[in-house]
């Protein structure tokens, strides 16, 4: 399986980690490719959008010319694990002038939703697939405020979703990619069966 | 549908999640701004966060007299003004300046030698913070005495002020190669190497086991070009502080957006060469050679 990890910013070697963690148990011939820069990504099986700022992120992605080629991969159908900052570059309103949202993600975000660096935290999670309750690590994160239909929720923190699924795509508001609990990670990119359009659990 | 999260179980300002704000800064540019202006200029540029100060550090040195924290007003202001990440300097020892920073809403807290030293013997006991911490080091042993602390971040000290990268590559260079060195010695080797050094044990293992430091490390203190960003980016560096180079430069939007552009592309000269034709004259600077012992301020806190 061929990994892109973009990387014109952010936590990109944890993302690097987790993956790499995730295919050696299972055994999985894994190749792993950093992108920043435009000619990288359709080589790619499954993207990792990892966190970092979105102002920043989305910005260097549309300089690149890689926001295209991130279009085209999810027009594929192939999937992609967003996180934090990649959740809101990913949404289709990030309901900030100052983020260059790819849309590809049909969910409204409100940025730093959690306040300042001061009201991070990390708590653990019950998320929709997994039986044990995960590590969360929320850092300056966004809250998604409402979904479209389409958009399953997987996990929500008193009751805003902070996990979601559309399609090949899945994104979360804290950082999988930030302990070595990798269940998501394995979750997003290697059950690969993208949700079917059933009825999304929270529409507003 | 998941319930209802336990509340009780979240916990904020531990070691991940302070580590873990550092980390989201990783291939980042962070500008140096005194007023809210300064800040969105930053912020459009694509830097990701801004460090408020009172005045840069070209300028500290021009005035002279004794360098303090800014007003935390000011800090408030320029995070109005921006959405990207605000941190401040407090000085070296000043539990004070850092507690009143920490209220302030600052996101990450520099205790900095390029103000002036609050107290001698002791830095900071950063693990008392909910705020995370980054602290400057010239070689390894500093660096981990300052992780031992509670500090989430290094960076190079560098030069502040000179626009001469030459301190900040001598202090990456000092850090990566005694890293090389640990990485190679046996665990008796690294306890002696620990105690020799001053160093903390534990992290001197960690360290040597990691082949890294354990926590992001940045470089600052005289980048003041494109070229020099990426230089220091091919030294290992997980990101950019910029101080006195944007706002000391002709032009500081393009400064800026060309910073931003050269860490992304550190390692293709080809990209490099375009975005150095943009930015127009860098700040005029001041080679180290220059500076008397006493006018340096990377002696500070070791």
């Amino acid at each position: 399986m061929h990994v892109g990890v973009i990387a014109v910013q952010g936590d990109v070697s944890e993302h690097a980690a987790a993956i790499r963690r995730v295919a050696d148990a299972r055994g999985v011939d894994t190749e792993i490719t950093t992108i920043r820069e435009a000619g990288l990504v359709d080589d790619c099986d499954v993207l990792l959008l990892p966190g970092g700022e979105s102002t920043t992120i989305s910005r260097l992605l549309a300089d690149e010319g890689i926001d295209e080629e991130i279009h085209a991969h999810v027009e594929a159908g192939k999937p992609i694990l967003a996180t934090c900052a990649g959740l809101i570059v990913a949404a289709r309103n990030p309901q900030d002038e100052r983020v260059q949202s790819l849309d590809i993600l049909d969910i409204t975000v409100d940025r730093n939703a959690f306040g300042r660096q001061k009201d991070s935290f990390e708590a653990p999670l019950d998320i929709d697939g997994l039986d044990e309750p995960f590590p969360a690590v929320f850092i300056r994160a966004p809250l998604v405020e409402s979904v479209s239909e389409g958009v399953d929720v997987l996990a929500d923190w008193g009751g805003s979703p902070v996990a979601v699924r559309q399609g090949p795509i899945v994104a979360t508001s804290f950082h999988p990619e930030l302990t070595e609990d990798s269940r998501l990670h394995e979750l997003a990119l290697f059950d690969g069966q993208p949700a079917t359009a059933e009825t999304p659990e929270v529409s507003q | 549908m998941s319930e209802a999260t336990d509340l009780e179980t979240l916990r904020r300002g531990t070691s991940l999640v302070k580590r873990g704000f550092a980390q989201m800064q990783k291939g980042g540019v962070i500008m140096d701004v005194v007023n809210r202006e300064q800040a969105r200029i930053a912020e459009d540029a694509g830097a990701v966060a801004v460090m408020h100060l009172e005045s840069v550090p070209a300028d500290i040195r021009k005035r002279g007299g004794v360098a303090r924290m800014a007003d935390p007003g000011a800090l408030e202001e320029v995070a109005e003004e921006v959405s990207i990440p605000v941190m401040g300097k407090c000085r070296i020892g000043h539990t004070a300046e850092a507690q009143i920073l920490e209220a302030a809403g600052a996101d990450m807290i520099d205790e900095s030698e390029v103000l002036t030293q609050a107290d001698d013997r002791y830095h900071i006991d950063k693990t008392e913070f909910t705020a995370p911490f980054v602290c400057g080091a010239r070689n390894l042993p500093e660096a981990l005495r300052r992780i031992d602390e509670g500090a989430a971040m290094i960076r190079t000290k560098g030069e502040a002020g000179t626009g001469d990268v030459n301190q900040a590559v001598t202090h990456q260079r000092n850090i990566q190669r005694s890293i090389g060195k640990l990485t190679g010695m046996a665990h008796e080797e690294r306890d002696e190497w620990a105690r020799e050094h001053g160093a903390p044990r534990e992290l001197t293992h960690e360290t040597a086991e990691m082949g890294r430091l354990p926590v992001v490390n940045f470089a600052a203190g005289g980048i003041a070009t494109p070229a020099d960003a990426a230089l220091m980016m091919q030294l290992g560096c997980d990101g950019i502080f910029v101080g006195s180079g944007i706002f000391g430069a002709e032009n500081p939007e393009a400064m800026g957006t060309s910073v931003v552009a050269a860490v992304n592309n550190y390692d293709d000269p080809e990209a490099l060469k375009e975005i150095a034709k943009d930015p127009g004259k860098g700040m005029r600077g001041q080679a180290n050679v220059d500076l008397d012992e006493d006018e340096k301020l990377q002696g500070r806190g070791v």
